[in-house]
């Protein structure tokens, strides 16, 4: 069994799924985090007019969700996601890196709720939001109690 | 008693297959996810074939929430474009040599898509299939689930709403 590191470049680093869509942790921690996954004609769901498919920016989504609870100041000692909703506000033009940042906004005993937007270059007109719900694990629930 | 004579087998699932893997093969996203799909007349399976690069979590090991979520929206999305183009395909209506060319009809477009997760994913395939609940002329709703190793117990689930393409008057 292989460490994970606990920065957060290394953390995505080790992930090989967001290795595979190419993403980019810009920054994280605080119970914040900003992902940027850099258009890739592997990505494109649409070959006419050559979008980014929502599966995609789904899984970036879910992603920096993730790691915005797991760089929570309460430190949990991992995460899964419970359930995530995506709204698609507009297509992502072709071409453009996708960057997603997601929050934190509430952390209880065993659930973590996250809100998240992605943008591409025109950060004015959000391409998606998201919202989420991810377990707290703790590995001794009695001792930090 | 004038019932047409039906046709040759071969005839029907080659249009069948053949607009099938029109739909699929062009998707840039369905080859780099190694999705599959499996038909019988019209119903649809797909296959997210495992590989390596859709591990989210190298110590347990487990899918990804994100590939997850993916192979969920892109079956519920090819599932209702299928349903949709079903009728024309069986009437001929389809150009299906256009169609391998790439001259497709337009996709539907996410609305949005709400993902249950329900187990953690092993590293092995995952089958899904979605259900088309409602197919109107501008909106659909779709209900897609997926499983692993028993069909009894979902891996995850979702449901989501998808704004059908016009088509130019």
């Amino acid at each position: 069994m292989h460490e994970i590191p606990k920065t957060p470049q290394g953390f995505l680093d080790a992930l090989p799924h967001c290795r595979a869509l190419g993403m980019l942790m810009v920054s994280c921690g605080d119970g914040k985090a900003v992902i940027d996954m850099p258009y890739d004609e592997n990505l494109i769901g649409d070959p006419k007019t050559r979008v980014v498919h929502g599966g995609a920016v789904s899984a970036l989504m879910d992603t920096c969700c993730g790691m915005a609870v797991f760089f929570h100041p309460d430190q949990p000692d991992s995460t899964a996601t419970i359930d995530l909703r995506i709204d698609y506000m507009r297509s992502a033009t072709p071409g453009q890196t996708i960057r997603a940042e997601a929050v934190c906004h509430q952390m209880t005993r065993n659930v973590a709720f996250v809100r998240a937007v992605a943008m591409d270059e025109d950060r004015a007109r959000p391409v998606a939001t998201a919202t989420g719900a991810f377990t707290v694990e703790r590995r001794l629930p009695e001792e930090s109690a | 008693m004038n019932r047409p004579r039906p046709e040759p087998i071969q005839q029907v699932k080659h249009r069948r297959d053949a607009a099938l893997h029109a739909l699929v093969s062009s998707v840039p996203y369905i080859q780099f996810m190694g999705i599959t799909f499996d038909r019988r007349g019209n119903e649809l399976t797909a296959q997210l074939n495992f590989d390596d690069k859709l591990i989210g979590n190298p110590v347990l090991p487990a899918l990804h929430g994100g590939a997850t979520a993916a192979f969920l929206e892109m079956t519920a999305m090819i599932t209702l474009h299928w349903t949709v183009l079903w009728e024309g395909i069986e009437s001929g209506a389809y150009d299906l040599e256009a169609m391998a060319a790439g001259d497709l009809p337009r996709q539907p477009k996410t609305i949005d898509f709400s993902v249950d997760y329900l187990r953690s994913g092993l590293p092995r395939d995952a089958y899904a299939r979605a259900r088309v609940w409602r197919s109107g002329r501008r909106f659909a709703s779709v209900h897609v689930e997926a499983w692993q190793d028993n069909k009894e117990k979902l891996l995850a689930q979702a449901t989501g709403h998808f704004l059908m393409a016009t088509e130019p008057e």
